[in-house]
């Protein structure tokens, strides 16, 4: 259910857009951001399971998170 | 401090009796503890309840009565008065620093006798609770006097009494502990009370004011008048208004509860121009936990003594009002031969699973309010600053989930649906009101189900059923009495003008809903057969399946 191939028609202008939003943002308010953008998201994909799956994928991507994620 | 209310001193009166038995003694005279006892004394039974103290419920604790908590108490007689009294409120209102992000309506559908909150002081209600139970004629009420020994026995519990005249030992065949979120009978019998403690503190002041504000539930997320903190106000009867403060885990309880400090605060929040005089402050520090069973042999217990929530939310009285709804039915059929003592497991399967639903809705909330580290408050924040902009990101937003009753889903007691229903109320759930006319008064539907009997609720008119069969369903201890529903008026018969009681229970002209004594649904059916209702009443009696059938065939 959660897509991991690749699906996006611009990869560099996402990560353009997404780095570019958070210039000149301290920690605390860049914090912020990423999670209105990920709760904007998230009601947009309309499936809590999916997020659940997403952040599973995420805790699993990196050795110092991999711990926390669901067998 | 205080002077809107005046507390009722109660007399203590010497026993004289010494070992003596009674059927049902109940631990602690609070809210919970006097509701059982009042309730269990309207189906017959007498009890004698035992409260350290002489008095009702002091300073400023639960005020938000939920719309189920009503009903049950209009079906224990003091809901009316809760109504004439108390505040009624539908709107609350969010706001994140200085802003107001959204507000809700808890839209009070039309067609129900009692709206979905109404504010009022905790010593109110248990003064009429009081008054109740000693115009009852059943209870007998031992003011100043401390449960301070506890025996389990197989037959009931041994209990010692302590009193300003000494103490006496007397034998309870049954024992409701109601004695609150320290209980004493808990810890005597050694029983493990686990879960969480937030590491927050907060104020809790009561002011009284001649304010403009209106009568809503307002919560602030970081105002300017008290950074970094929440605050909640809620209007109660009397002029007087709640005012929580959230401190933080740091904060001194003793000198955050100086008067000078607290009105430094209330004034930082109203502005210089209202005057205001301060009735009650206190401090608290909230925890969320529950025994792990609710029964253990002859004790049984009840509202805080068997788990206790934050306050967000207002689950803890609610909650334990709905514990002696679903207790007091059961132990007094126990008690009069009408039902198997099996009947008091089901106390534990059905009100275990709402505890643990309270637990989870409060424990959110507190996590909401008081983010646990750098990312929760990032989230918060950011679903609040969403909020204001956002329809979508109103429902994340976590300031209380205001208290629900139980459907007791997995309930044992419930005969499972057989045919398709559209919505209406399942097995499990509580009765739902409607308006209706009896004799062409305006009437409550909920006024004609349960009480002292079973309550079946037959959509048509009575010469649609067969009366022979109905007239036997009446007969013995906890007997099915038919409520005849129709769409015309008809002799006999409840008139449901509106279609709202064939609406919310879904039902086509046959439909037959059995509900139990504490108005929950037991079972429901498109057509009326007698054996099956006489066996969905035994089953919710606790009967074992093989005995129902044998029984009401
Ligand atoms: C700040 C605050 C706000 C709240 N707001 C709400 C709200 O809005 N809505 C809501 O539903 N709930 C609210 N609650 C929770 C509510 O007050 C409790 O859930 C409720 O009082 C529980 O009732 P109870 O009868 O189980 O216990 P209690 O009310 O604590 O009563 C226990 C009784 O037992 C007596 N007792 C204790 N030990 C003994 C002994 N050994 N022998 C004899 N008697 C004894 C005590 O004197 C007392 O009378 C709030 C609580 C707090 C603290």
């Amino acid at each position: 259910m959660l897509e991991t191939t690749p699906r996006l028609d611009d990869p560099d202008g996402l990560f353009e857009a997404l780095v570019e939003a958070h210039r000149g943002l301290d920690p605390e308010a860049s914090r912020r951001l990423d999670a209105r953008i990920i709760l904007l998201l998230a009601n947009h994909i309309g499936s809590v399971a999916v997020v659940r799956a997403a952040i599973d994928a995420a805790l699993n991507a990196a050795p110092d998170t991999r711990a926390k994620a669901a067998p | 401090m205080g002077g809107t209310y005046t507390y009722p001193r109660y007399a203590f009166a010497a026993v004289g009796e010494q070992g003596a038995r009674h059927p049902v003694v109940v631990v602690g005279g609070g809210m919970v503890g006097l509701a059982v006892a009042l309730d269990l004394a309207q189906r017959g039974q007498s009890v004698v309840v035992l409260d350290d103290d002489d008095t009702v419920s002091i300073g400023s604790r639960a005020i938000c009565h939920a719309k189920r908590s009503l009903e049950i108490y209009g079906r224990l007689g003091v809901g009316p008065a809760l109504l004439r009294k108390g505040v009624i409120w539908n709107v609350g209102k969010v706001f994140f620093h200085d802003r107001q992000v959204y507000a809700f309506d808890l839209l009070p559908e039309p067609g129900h006798e009692y709206p979905a909150f109404v504010n009022l002081q905790q010593y109110y209600l248990e003064e009429w609770l009081v008054d109740a139970c000693r115009a009852s004629g059943l209870v007998e009420l031992r003011w100043k006097s401390r449960v301070a020994a506890v025996a389990n026995r197989a037959d009931g519990v041994a209990l010692t009494v302590a009193t300003p005249a000494g103490s006496y030992d007397l034998h309870a065949d049954w024992l409701l502990a109601c004695d609150g979120a320290r209980s004493f009978v808990r810890e005597s019998l050694g029983l493990p009370f686990v879960g969480k403690v937030f590491r927050d503190r907060f104020l809790i002041a009561d002011v009284v004011m001649q304010a403009a504000f209106p009568a809503e539930r307002w919560f602030w997320f970081d105002p300017p008048f008290h950074p970094g903190g929440s605050v909640l106000l809620h209007r109660q009867a009397d002029n007087v208004w709640r005012i929580d403060f959230q401190l933080g885990w740091d904060a001194d309880p003793e000198a955050e509860k100086d008067p000078e400090r607290v009105a430094g605060r209330v004034r930082a929040m109203l502005g210089p121009d209202v005057e205001f005089t301060l009735e009650w402050i206190s401090v608290y520090t909230f925890r969320c936990r529950r025994l792990e069973k609710f029964r253990h042999g002859r004790t049984i217990f009840l509202g805080d003594a068997a788990h206790q929530v934050s306050p967000f939310g207002a689950r803890g009285g609610n909650g334990g009002t709905q514990d002696a709804d679903n207790l007091a039915w059961k132990l007094a059929a126990v008690l009069q031969g009408a039902a198997p003592e099996a009947l008091l497991d089901s106390y534990d399967a059905e009100r275990i699973p709402a505890a643990d639903e309270n637990i989870l809705n409060s424990t959110r909330s507190t996590d909401f309010i008081t983010p646990k580290n750098h990312a929760a408050r990032a989230y918060r924040d950011a679903a609040l600053e969403l909020a204001e902009h956002y329809a979508f990101a109103r429902p994340l937003v976590n300031s209380g989930r205001l208290s629900r009753p139980a459907v007791l889903r997995e309930s044992p007691l419930s005969t499972p649906d057989r045919e398709d229903w559209l919505g209406g109320l399942p097995p499990g759930a509580p009765a739902v009101d409607a308006p209706v006319r009896r004799d062409g008064a305006d009437d409550w539907l909920l006024h004609h189900l349960g009480g002292n009997a079973f309550t079946l609720l037959l959509f048509g008119r009575p010469g649609d059923f067969p009366a022979g069969v109905l007239a036997q369903l009446g007969q013995g201890r906890l007997p099915v009495r038919p409520v005849f529903v129709t769409a015309m008026a008809e002799e006999g018969a409840l008139h449901d003008h509106q279609g709202l009681a064939a609406a919310r229970y879904d039902a086509r002209p046959g439909t037959a809903i059995l509900l139990r004594p504490d108005q929950h649904v037991a079972a429901r059916w498109r057509a009326f057969e007698a054996a099956a209702v006489a066996q969905a009443r035994l089953a919710a009696l606790g009967f074992a399946a093989a005995d129902t059938q044998r029984m009401a065939g």
